[in-house]
């Protein structure tokens, strides 16, 4: 008997129920329709998003194993790439919400009949515990938390089981968003309580370890380091159930394995590879490409105003105009991109964020706005970038520093490692000229600003202070967007960004992501995370 | 010479290799402190302020002196506790109880296919100096040595799995549907074994050829050099020119007098090719999707987990200590001169 019958046999008289004791996945073969295999270059590192020094990939974790309040709907973007739209929201564990009258409460209807893995009716009293938790933790989730004005316990009421309210500060339009993002998610009280201390209130040790949702998968089988394997939770009544009964995602470092892997088959989707692979595939009629650009994020050079050169204006403006932006674009980033650069009007017409910023490469120009800052003969600086991003960012390095050299800038490239870009480059703040890859969760340019361009934040490297981007950002933040006032303060920022270059933008980078052709369903969210829920192999969706 | 002054010997060097443990203890708390990059940034997440980065700063015990943290990780150590790692949350023990078999597993088969290849390669060579099969020995030893280990491994994929379809995918210890064995030793082929799996066995089987004659056509170089080198000293030797006039056939004098007197230096060389393929195999590994040690030990550098740094160093110079115990002791049990002198 060789293999493949043998699955056969195995998983037809096993059936689903008795899987954990085999010890074959029951998908009898690679071509299954319900199994998908993902590979990926990092795996999660705990099933917890609220613990401390939870890693990206474990986003992953709270958006297919744990369902929130909301979630965002989906729209289709002209290449056929489907992307969540944050601007409308859709039912999940909430079955419907209003707003109160007063604008200082938000009132959600839990959904009847929904329940935990465990079978546990989901209540506003988990929601609250949850919910709760999140803001009590510290670190980033109550952070993001606070993003959308949900800062402290009090806030959260469970007025009845099928009744949740979140009492508001103050009105932001970022309240109802921020809550379809990966870190509000609703936990299993009762069992995350029985497993909780009085050390460890928040039962941080269970959480960790062992998932407790009602999320569209449950947990199969997780080996840090190796896999994660999710199965289908069949009695999901939150959202369409999906059509995949099971998803095995395997670490592999190596780009090129990951690579192989799925052009040889093994892999329906394959994650992460840089953008010379997805270039090259793309031309391919077997795979299918997913490129979106990243929202609210873009690939920029920052410079440092504590840097002497750098206070002045004309110089930074200079240096804008000395970047190869189109060779970048093309050498580099292998145009998995939109350009950022070459914008028309010093003005901006839209309050569209990213775009493309008014500056092109001009040597004469950048020349003579040297010479009008009296830098005439040109001055030495360092160019730092993160080695962890060394892919693109050190080609991208190599050209502006051979481009800047033109104009008299002699640059040295700083390769600073990974564990030491935070505090090299966020915190301690203390590099004159660095490569940024920042990215907002919620896509307003008022977002972006408090988090890059206002004094003292953590994403500001540049030191970058100016009292009216201040103002403007304050103003704006919590603004509703079709607030009369909206569009003339957030236009006005845009024109002090482009003026004041303290950031110089190249271009918005895509995420991307290579499927097999009969691979569909992907969607693109701002945590760049896989949501397995929409994901059909038949070919047929 | 009598068994108790071997047991003499066996149990001082034992007590030799106390001092090097503290001195690695100390050396490795001192080196991760002194790391650069700071952790409490590092898990502060991507959206940290300056308060969550104290509060993590706190929670981790890094505002503490030096002094009472290395007093913390001693007290810690005595009772068998490596700490937990920062990045993955689990106690590192823990961790290095799942990781270490993968890489043992692997390096112990690259070991068997390189000694087979190499040794006899070497007595081959050694036996007929500036033969052909001298030159061939010459060869196979510079190029194993001269082909890093990152573009054999990627070399072998492209061809055996990429073009030829004959090698399983590599994914790791074991194919897409495949289940690890129940845990016993963490070697999945004995586990296998164990539970009397011969498909599972013969799975995580398949899934070390290509990693182990990576890291194998590697350690080549050393080991067949060291036996040419030590066979050709030997078989020069007085004793083995009597073995030879005494009329003993060619077989008796190369294997039983040349081969065995030449297998000490050899002894040590594989000692050192172990353990330097245990710690420093992080390409083959990143190349197969191998989940050992190395790659843990990488990625924990990189996100400045010093738990987990120290945790590693210090099983590493721990099995290293045990290494060469076990090779020294061996040496007093087949040589009777390390006895008289030692």
């Amino acid at each position: 008997m060789d293999r493949r019958n043998f699955l056969k046999t195995a998983g037809v008289a096993a059936g689903a129920s008795v899987l954990p004791f085999l010890k074959y996945l029951p998908a009898e073969a690679a071509g299954r329709n319900d199994t998908l295999v993902v590979v990926t270059g990092n795996g999660p590192n705990s099933m917890d998003i609220h613990r401390k020094g939870t890693n990206r990939p474990s986003y992953q974790i709270a958006v297919n194993l744990y369902d929130r309040l909301v979630g965002y709907s989906t729209k289709t973007l002209e290449n056929g790439s489907l992307m969540y739209d944050y601007t409308k929201l859709e039912p999940e564990v909430a079955e419907s919400w209003a707003i109160a009258e007063d604008g200082k409460s938000i009132t959600f209807k839990i959904r009847k009949g929904a329940t935990f893995w465990d079978g546990a009716p989901i209540t506003a009293h988990d929601v609250k515990w949850s919910f709760d938790r999140a803001v009590s933790l510290g670190g980033f989730p109550t952070v993001q938390m606070k993003a959308g004005s949900l800062v402290n316990t009090d806030q959260f009421v469970a007025v009845d089981d099928e009744t949740f309210v979140i009492k508001l500060l103050k009105p932001s339009k970022l309240t109802l968003p921020d809550l379809g993002v990966p870190v509000p998610i609703i936990i299993n009280s009762k069992l995350a309580k029985k497993h909780a201390t009085e050390k460890d209130p928040w039962g941080t040790e269970y959480l960790h370890r062992t998932p407790a949702g009602s999320g569209a998968f449950m947990l199969d089988r997780w080996d840090p380091g190796q896999q994660t394997v999710y199965k289908r939770f069949d009695k999901w009544t939150n959202g369409k159930l999906p059509g995949i009964l099971r998803v095995i995602i395997r670490e592999i470092p190596s780009a090129s394995t990951r690579r192989a892997l799925l052009e040889r088959g093994d892999a329906d989707v394959s994650l992460d590879l840089p953008p010379k692979d997805f270039a090259e595939l793309q031309g391919s009629d077997k795979f299918t490409i997913s490129g979106v650009p990243i929202e609210n994020s873009m690939i920029a050079i920052g410079l440092n105003l504590d840097f002497e050169p750098y206070k002045n204006k004309l110089v930074r403006q200079a240096v804008a105009h000395a970047i190869p932006y189109d060779q970048i674009f093309k050498q580099a980033a292998f145009e998995r991109g939109i350009p950022m650069w070459g914008g028309k009007s010093a003005k901006p017409e839209t309050i569209k964020w990213p775009q493309p910023f008014p500056y092109d490469t001009d040597y004469d120009k950048s020349k003579a706005l040297l010479k009008e800052a009296g830098y005439e003969n040109g001055f030495e600086v360092p160019l730092a970038f993160n080695l962890g991003l060394a892919q693109w960012s050190e080609p991208l390095c190599l050209l502006l520093q051979e481009s800047l050299g033109k104009v008299g800038i002699k640059v040295t490239i700083d390769k600073i490692p990974g564990a030491n870009w935070r505090t090299a480059a966020l915190v301690e703040k203390k590099l004159p000229m660095h490569v940024k890859a920042f990215g907002g969760w919620l896509n307003y340019p008022d977002y972006y600003s408090f988090w890059v361009y206002q004094k003292g934040r953590l994403f500001n490297s540049m030191n970058y202070h100016n009292p009216e981007i201040e103002e403007l950002t304050e103003a704006t933040l919590h603004l509703e967007v079709d607030h009369p006032d909206y569009e003339p303060k957030i236009k006005r920022m845009l024109e002090i960004f482009f003026d004041e270059v303290p950031l110089i933008p190249i271009y918005q980078p895509y995420l991307d992501v290579a499927m097999q052709k009969k691979v569909t369903g992907y969607k693109y969210y701002a945590h760049r995370q896989l949501d397995c829920r929409l994901f059909d192999k038949s070919g047929s969706a | 010479m009598n068994t108790n002054s071997k047991l003499m010997i066996i149990i001082r060097r034992i007590l030799h290799a106390v001092p090097s443990v503290i001195g690695i203890i100390i050396v490795t708390f001192v080196l991760t402190r002194a790391l650069p990059g700071d952790p409490a940034v590092y898990f502060a997440g991507p959206a940290a302020t300056a308060e969550s980065i104290q509060e993590i700063r706190e929670a981790l015990g890094l505002d503490k002196a030096w002094p009472e943290q290395f007093w913390i990780y001693v007290s810690d150590l005595v009772v068998g506790n490596l700490g937990v790692s920062i990045s993955t949350g689990f106690p590192v023990a823990e961790e290095l109880a799942r990781r270490l078999p993968a890489s043992l597993e692997l390096t112990l088969i690259a070991l068997i296919f390189s000694i087979s290849i190499a040794i006899p390669l070497g007595i081959a060579a050694a036996t007929r100096p500036n033969s052909w099969v001298d030159q061939v020995c010459r060869l196979v030893v510079t190029a194993g040595v001269s082909l890093p280990v990152f573009f054999t491994g990627i070399f072998m994929i492209y061809i055996f799995y990429y073009i030829l379809g004959i090698a399983p995918s590599p994914l790791g210890r074991l194919g897409i549907y495949f289940m690890s064995p129940p845990h016993v030793t963490g070697f999945y082929t004995i586990d296998a074994l164990l539970v009397g799996d011969l498909e599972v066995f013969w799975a995580a089987f398949v899934q070390m050829i290509m990693p182990a004659i990576t890291l194998g056509i590697f350690t080549l170089a050393p080991l067949a050099r060291m036996t040419r080198a030590s066979m050709i000293q030997v078989l020069s030797g007085d004793f083995i020119r009597t073995a030879r006039a005494s009329g003993l056939s060619r077989g008796t004098v190369l294997y039983k007098y040349a081969f065995q007197n030449a297998l000490l230096p050899i002894l040590t060389t594989l000692g050192m090719v172990f353990s330097f393929m245990l710690g420093s195999n992080v390409l083959v590994e990143k190349v197969f999707a191998w989940p050992g040690i190395g790659s843990f030990a990488i990625e924990a550098l990189i996100v400045s987990d010093y738990v987990a740094v120290q945790g590693f160093v210090l099983a590493m110079a721990i099995l290293y200590v045990i290494l060469n115990l076990t090779i020294d002791i061996i040496y007093t049990l087949i040589d009777p001169r390390v006895g008289l002198d030692g």
